[in-house]
């Protein structure tokens, strides 16, 4: 789950770590009102969206005055703001964060994840502050630093030294870094992050060590033992057919293309897109039902399948080890009925009561195109989808 | 032969007395696995599926001799699992559960540094030596007994996989899935070693997907030690960036981890790729066939003898 840096920071400071001051507002006269509260010589104001890159994409403007901040808070409110992490489609600015304005010395970069290889949190660090850290890793991979954090130990005072110095740091600001990163792990760990990035944390004229920007993703899994923070999900920040299908546990991630697929298996519902793209065709969707799926389940995907405009004709691929195909045949013959389909749909089943499921389907009198495998299935599903156009 | 189940095998399973617990015991029973426990806090003393029933994995462990453990258990409690079964000396775990916290699964993984035991999942379907033990909820009945052993991070994408392969009459000595999380006790890498040690196995299908970089590790292992032929498929060409695809450890997250790095790591390892899912089976046949062209002759005679045989009942 993403957050936005607002939240991030709120987060972040009641772990101890620094973040300047700030208010997040959603209209003109609360970001004059919070520029006028923080009171210093300039003020940031920066667009909440559930995005990076959004400095470049006029997302971040330094105000000289509260007037300032009201004006700039005025154009960014409503606006559609397109990034590289956006996609074309960009996002509605509906929060904006008014910060005060920091003397930046120095910018760094500090990221926490759980690397798949050290099976363990890794802290990451980095001269190259505000830069994407992906281009730093893939020009000047030696420049990242990492410190992998063991369970049993956790965090210790002489890992941060080791990040600090390695960066470079003045030894007052090593000293400020050493509980800066303490902070910034004892957060990771006891919110269940997934992911947290401090890009740039600065050091500023005086000496300080501030966190300028915060991302913070939490493991999805992990949220069940934080009711607190699932307050936090800001539904306008997804797909709206992708915030209903989670409501019916349904694994859905919408794509640009016109032909719907629905799986049983993430590998398979991959493996479905990818045989799709190799007939000529485009996926609309991946979704997967799960092994355990029910008839509800099964309807409810078709509901959430067609209401993409896009969709040309549905690809049902299903290989049953625990979901039985005659409970899919049904499930798939009653969504017909019930929702009037209008699609073509190519069904494509195997395993576990493969006959049972291939006789209702039959027997039903509705027209189903059945497929005898995954390709059979696939160029079927790509010529009707073609005709459909 | 096969690899890290077969007949010697004496299965306990936590949670046996749930109600997933229970369904896929049966099947494992019904297969012919040695289920020789369940573990069920607060059930201890009582009978299951004919199953003594014990409170602890110590104790169920001492009574029966069990030197595997499933667990069906949920989420939030798998993590407890597991490190019980390494507590009690468990040499071989398979953890089915999906949606295990990450920081949960670093602990684990720090308890498997130090112990005996290996996990193999979470997030997975099992593990399977057709013909001898079935440890896990794949179906069983589509597996044959053979020379192929199948390693792979999905569920019913390795269903179809070995669909393809007993079709066309190549059956598998061992298949192994071993999770769609981003840590995982047992990697490509582990499993690939033991298929080629295995002197009953003599050809591996290996079915990765996007996220991670252990499909490129296990063809860096392939092209210095293996000279058995090797069948390899990656799924998620088509995946966008940034979205995890239902599993966790399915993301290219910074570019890294697509499906075209992990093609090229595993073409520069001699191995067999194959762009389409269909044509994992076919593919297999066509090596094999190299060495043992009757065998695909008489599988592909067998088949069309079925499929008659079929068409008249009709």
């Amino acid at each position: 789950m993403k957050i936005h840096e607002y939240q991030a920071k709120a987060i972040l400071a009641k772990f101890g770590v620094p973040v300047p001051r700030g208010e997040a507002v959603s209209s003109k006269e609360g970001a004059r009102a919070a520029a006028q509260r923080l009171g210093t010589p300039v003020v940031v104001v920066k667009a909440q969206i559930h995005a990076g890159g959004r400095g470049k994409a006029g997302g971040v403007k330094v105000a000289k005055s509260a007037d300032e901040a009201a004006s700039f808070a005025e154009q960014m409110l409503g606006m559609k703001l397109v990034t590289p992490q956006t996609g074309p489609e960009g996002r509605i600015v509906r929060r904006l964060l008014i910060e005060e304005g920091l003397d930046i010395k120095r910018e760094l970069y500090l990221g926490i994840l759980v690397d798949r290889v050290a099976r363990a949190p890794v802290i990451m660090a980095s001269a190259a502050g505000g830069m994407e850290i992906e281009e730093v890793a893939k020009e000047h991979p030696e420049a990242i630093l990492r410190e992998v954090i063991g369970s049993s130990t956790g965090f210790q005072p002489y890992q941060g030294r080791k990040l600090a110095f390695g960066l470079g740091l003045p030894v007052e600001v090593v000293q400020a870094a050493v509980p800066f990163l303490g902070s910034l792990y004892h957060a990771f760990i006891e919110t269940d992050a997934s992911l947290l990035e401090i890009n740039p944390c600065v050091v500023t004229g005086d000496g300080r060590l501030v966190a300028l920007d915060a991302k913070v993703n939490f493991d999805d899994n992990a949220l069940y033992r934080h009711p607190e923070l699932l307050e936090l999900r800001d539904l306008d920040e997804e797909t709206p057919l992708e915030v209903e299908a989670s409501k019916f546990k349904l694994n859905y991630i919408k794509l640009d293309g016109t032909i719907a697929c629905m799986v049983n298996g993430a590998g398979l519902a991959m493996a479905t897109m990818d045989i799709i793209k190799l007939s000529g065709g485009s996926p609309a969707n991946f979704l997967d039902v799960g092994g355990d799926a029910s008839e509800a389940r099964v309807k409810n995907a078709f509901r959430i399948l067609l209401s993409d405009p896009n969709v040309k004709a549905v690809f049902v691929n299903v290989f049953g080890g625990i979901l039985r195909c005659d409970m899919l045949a049904s499930g798939i013959v009653n969504s017909a009925k019930e929702l009037k389909i209008k699609v073509p749909v190519v069904v494509r089943m195997e395993g576990t009561n493969v006959e049972k499921g291939q006789e209702i389907l039959r027997k039903s009198g509705l027209d189903f195109t059945v497929a005898s495998g995954m390709k059979d299935g696939a160029e079927k599903v790509v010529a009707l989808a073609g005709a459909a156009r | 032969m096969s690899i890290l189940v077969d007949k010697r095998t004496r299965a306990l399973v936590q949670g046996l007395t749930g109600h997933e617990g229970s369904f896929h015991a049966q099947q494992m029973i019904d297969y012919g696995t040695k289920i020789v426990a369940g573990v069920t806090p607060g059930k201890g003393g009582t009978k299951h599926l004919g199953v003594p029933v014990f409170n602890t994995v110590a104790e169920a462990v001492r009574e029966t001799g069990a030197n595997a453990a499933l667990a069906f258990v949920p989420p939030p409690f798998a993590a407890d699992a597991i490190l019980e079964d390494i507590d009690a000396g468990v040499s071989f775990v398979t953890c089915i559960a999906e949606g295990i916290p990450v920081l949960d699964m670093v602990r684990v993984a720090a308890a498997l540094k130090n112990s005996k035991t290996r996990l193999l999942g979470p997030n997975c379907p099992g593990i399977i030596s057709p013909g001898q033990c079935k440890l896990g909820i794949m179906p069983g009945f589509i597996h044959k007994k053979g020379h192929v052993g199948v390693v792979s991070r999905s569920g019913t994408l390795t269903y179809e996989a070995v669909g393809q392969l007993s079709r066309l009459g190549i059956g598998q000595s061992t298949c192994v899935g071993i999770g769609g999380d981003p840590i995982i006790g047992t990697s490509f890498l582990d499993v690939i070693q033991m298929f080629n040690d295995d002197p009953d196995t003599h050809a591996i299908v290996m079915i990765g997907e996007i996220g991670g970089n252990a499909e490129e590790v296990a063809a860096d292992f392939i092209k210095k030690n293996v000279k058995k032929p090797v069948v390899g498929f990656i799924a998620g060409q088509t995946a966008p960036p940034g979205r995890r695809m239902g599993h966790a450890g399915a993301i290219i997250s910074g570019g890294q981890g697509t499906a075209r790095e992990k093609y090229a790591a595993l073409r520069a390892a001699g191995i067999h790729t194959v762009q389409s899912p269909a044509e994992i089976g076919e593919t297999m046949a066509r090596v094999l066939g190299k060495s043992k062209a009757p065998l695909r002759h008489a599988a592909m005679k067998k088949k069309a003898s079925k499929s008659k045989k079929r068409a008249k009942r009709r």
